[in-house]
């Protein structure tokens, strides 16, 4: 079966999702990676989103915010913006997803402003998204991989990964263990657990390692056992596409 | 005595320029577009947004110089990414300079409930080691009984908050359903609240259902009838979300001369609200409407 890479990101964001974990689900590709999980392997799963609402099946409708109508009907609860904080603080919630504009070598995200050859542009700035890499038990990251992106140490830092590296989370007391995975267009990602520095674990197929390496601004790490992300299954696929029919966001 | 009061006339009289103001609480959601139309047509300037998420309604007042500075967590177009208006406010001072207050949607939420609460300030865990946590607002504070390090987040009084609400009754009383976002923590953090709301309904339904008054009226200055006054944003059981709305606005809106037709178009062109849903023609008012029903089954109160 064929695929499009966007659709291979949702099935790996998917298979991060374990069953039965609370998880601070986002929009687009990371919705769709929770709403694979809970139709393959993970139906336990729980959704949260910022506004205050919690779901125990994502909605089938496709939305463009957190708060279109589809996403309120049939939730679980709906609440505050600061009780799902709450969840988040307390060390409730399990996985977080991210983003951002920018990213550094160890996991840390800019969406305040970048700058490119002196022109500075002014970014949409935080939303939850530092409430999350802060506090999360752990969080995966999902971006497009270009150079421009992939910086080796980004502007402004607004969700912070692993900071300047080794126990740099432990030191500043950020209560959440930080990222465990950036899924990119290109590959796969997790964290050195002593250095906390980002290192190429798989590479998606049909893209090689040097493409991978001339996309990131910065000598990078390759695991010596790195892989190929495994296409997404039959099931991933049927799932992907239940809930994103005319590949809004996955073509 | 009533609190209705026409949108022209609240606004005419509570928003002043240089006040603060917190819109868009709720998020993504009934975003209350009406009363911010109203305040660019009636010019108002040097004012302080407060919100998380606001969505295309706070980048439409920096646009039109209405805006001195805001305390927001993200500024933009949810649906379609960067807002152009705040873009050219942040980088180059157009049209008027403004201050931007970093904050993050937790930290806003705590910033309003702190006021709320009646304290000065409200501890927390959530954005250590972010450069958002470098600003004034925040400072470092120990826990006296532990002694963990924790990040204080000043209090945010609003001067006023205007909500919109599904129903509320003329005194205020307010039932709104859905996500809540930060809307009762901004509700009870304001000096004053304008309501704009679906439906004005008698006071027998407000106390019929009580679970649902998330705001209550003795907080409330002001109460506007403004049916789909969240448009273009949803409000649940009311009316759906226009997203090729957001997107035409963020293709009219790349020049400062686009978003001036725009401006002309949809909010000085048209004297009220009513008019500018007239001027989205029969069709586009037609999609909003949710299609069949969705009821919860009634609860008893009985006793």
């Amino acid at each position: 079966m064929t695929y499009t890479r966007r659709e291979l990101m949702v099935a790996a964001a998917a298979r991060e999702i374990r069953d039965g974990d609370i998880v601070f689900v986002g929009m687009r590709l990371p919705l769709l990676g929770f709403a694979v999980a809970k139709e393959t392997h993970a139906p336990g799963a729980i959704g949260i989103f910022e506004n205050g609402v919690i779901r125990d099946w994502p909605a089938l409708h496709s939305i463009f915010t957190m708060s279109d109508p589809a996403n309120i009907a049939g939730a679980l609860s709906c609440g505050g913006l600061n009780e799902v904080m709450y969840l988040l603080q307390s060390g409730r919630v399990d996985l977080g997803f991210i983003g951002g504009a920018e990213i550094d070598r160890f996991g840390n995200l800019n969406t305040h402003w970048v700058e490119d050859q002196g022109k500075r542009t002014r970014l949409p700035g935080s939303g939850g998204a530092a409430d999350i890499a802060v506090m999360a038990r752990q969080s995966i990251i999902i971006m497009n991989h270009e150079r421009r992106r992939f910086v080796d140490k980004v502007r402004y830092i607004t969700s912070p990964g692993f900071g300047s590296g080794g126990d740099w989370r432990q030191r500043h007391g950020l209560s959440g263990g930080g990222p465990r995975r950036a899924i990119t267009s290109l590959g796969i990602f997790s964290f050195d657990e002593d250095t906390g520095e980002m290192m190429l674990s798989a590479k998606h197929p049909g893209v090689a390692a040097d493409e991978i390496e001339k996309e990131t601004g910065w000598p990078l790490r390759i695991a010596e056992d790195l892989t190929e992300t495994a296409p997404p299954s039959a099931d991933e696929l049927h799932a992907v596409r239940k809930y994103d029919p005319k590949g809004v966001w996955t073509s | 005595m009533s609190k209705a009061l026409s949108l022209r006339d609240a606004i005419a009289a509570y928003v002043r320029d240089g006040m603060s103001i917190a819109m868009g609480c709720a998020l993504e959601s009934s975003i209350p577009f009406a009363a911010s139309h109203e305040i660019i047509r009636q010019r108002r300037k040097d004012l302080t947004l407060i919100g998380p998420i606001s969505d295309i309604q706070f980048d439409q007042l920096i646009g039109a110089g209405c805006v001195k500075k805001i305390q927001a967590s993200w500024v933009g177009n949810v649906a379609a990414g960067l807002g152009h208006n705040f873009r050219r406010a942040a980088e180059h001072g157009q049209p008027v300079p403004l201050a931007i207050e970093e904050h993050s949607n937790f930290t806003i939420g705590l910033a309003l409930q702190a006021a709320a609460m009646g304290l000065p300030f409200l501890p927390t865990r959530s954005i250590k080691g972010s450069d958002i946590a470098k600003e004034s607002h925040f400072a470092r504070v120990r826990c006296p009984f532990s002694g963990e390090e924790l990040l204080a987040v000043a209090a945010i009084q609003p001067d006023l908050a205007i909500i919109h609400v599904q129903r509320a009754d003329d005194q205020g009383n307010a039932h709104l359903w859905g996500n809540y976002g930060v809307v009762r923590e901004a509700a009870l953090a304001a000096k004053k609240v304008i309501l704009t709301c679906e439906e004005l309904v008698d006071h027998s339904v407000i106390v019929s259902d009580p679970n649902r008054t998330v705001i209550p009226g003795f907080a409330v200055t002001s109460v506007v009838h403004e049916p789909n006054g969240s448009f273009p944003s949803p409000t649940q059981g009311y009316a759906r979300r226009d997203d090729a709305f957001y997107f035409e606005y963020h293709q009219a809106t790349r020049t400062v001369e686009g978003f001036h037709k725009w401006l002309d178009k949809y909010v000085f062109g048209v004297k009220n609200h009513r008019e500018f849903l007239e001027l989205l023609g029969p069709e586009r008012r037609a999609a909003l409407r949710p299609e069949g029903e969705l009821f919860a089954p009634p609860v008893s109160f009985n006793y």
